[in-house]
């Protein structure tokens, strides 16, 4: 990489209104000082409390996803320099925020994040909300704290569809781009 | 009984539960990796308050928001005050959320559908 790219990888993020972007690895530290940037910066950008809000909850279950999932399926991972590497990018165009997620998934996981997303997708607020109660009551809570309920209420929140895409990686494993909008 | 206090920290609420007056508060955001660490403190103490119950029993739930990991725990909260609740003791849920927060206001009335106890759910301008 040239020096003069570190200009081209400016002007695109400036380019395509990226407010913060993070490459690396997934940990409880770094997300709460993401949150608090993004605490900052959404002041800065005068944005209403409910929408606040609805942003941090996002980033909260994108954040434990990805690091409890990265927890559990990745002990014979040797792609890039970290298991745990993953990106987190949030934009803000037309006072909407943006924030988008990408991380390896072994294709043995892929089948059910889809059906979960295909679902969450078809779904209108109300029946959404049903679904959350329905799993509320229903579901256990794993040893490690998740309930099961991230995409559902990541679909409440945002109340616009899930972006989302599969890359083919390799034979075992794909890169999951999610895309999620809140206004 | 010994008064639950915790404080608050950036990704878990205060606590404030009081056995002596009947009176247990939450205030905050609650959005810990793990809700089971933070929470089995909380349903121990309430566990253990059921036997000795004030004749009425205020719960004042103050979040600003929570994950899902923490939702489910709370709801776990609520059915061990709802056995307490049979008899020993009167329970009120005053679930509060702050102005325009519809999310939280939703959220009160989901638990206030599925658990069998008196909710009151309150707008107040900040929390």
């Amino acid at each position: 990489m040239a020096l003069t790219d570190v200009y081209n990888y400016y002007r695109r993020m400036e380019d395509e209104q990226v407010i913060l972007s993070f490459k690396g690895e997934f940990s409880a530290e770094l997300l709460t000082s993401i949150l608090h940037i993004m605490e900052s910066k959404m002041i800065e950008l005068s944005i209403p409390m409910q929408m606040k809000k609805r942003v941090f909850n996002v980033l909260v279950e994108c954040f434990q996803n990805l690091y409890h999932h990265i927890e559990d399926d990745f002990s014979d991972f040797q792609m890039d320099s970290s298991k745990n590497a993953a990106l987190v990018m949030v934009k803000y165009v037309d006072n909407k925020i943006m924030v988008l997620t990408g991380n390896y998934i072994p294709k043995g996981s892929m089948d059910e994040l889809k059906r979960k997303l295909v679902l969450v997708n078809e779904l209108d607020e109300k029946e959404l909300r049903e679904l959350y109660q329905q799993r509320l009551l229903n579901n256990k809570v794993s040893q490690k704290g998740t309930a099961g309920l991230g995409i559902i209420d990541i679909a409440r929140k945002s109340k616009n569809e899930l972006g989302y895409e599969f890359v083919d990686v390799n034979d075992d494993y794909s890169f999951f781009c999610l895309s999620i909008v809140i206004e | 009984m010994e008064k639950l206090h915790i404080e608050g920290s950036a990704k878990t609420p205060s606590v404030s539960f009081d056995g002596q007056v009947g009176i247990l508060e939450m205030r905050g955001r609650s959005i810990p990796e793990n809700s089971i660490e933070f929470f089995q403190p909380l349903m121990d103490w309430v566990d253990a308050y059921g036997s000795q119950a004030t004749s009425e029993t205020r719960v004042d739930m103050k979040l600003e928001y929570f994950n899902t990991s923490s939702s489910k725990c709370i709801l776990d909260l609520f059915k061990r005050l709802e056995k307490i609740n049979n008899g020993q003791s009167q329970v009120l849920i005053n679930w509060f959320y702050e102005t325009d927060d519809e999310d939280m206001q939703e959220a009160g009335e989901d638990y206030a559908a599925i658990v069998d106890l008196k909710f009151e759910i309150q707008e107040i301008d900040e929390i």
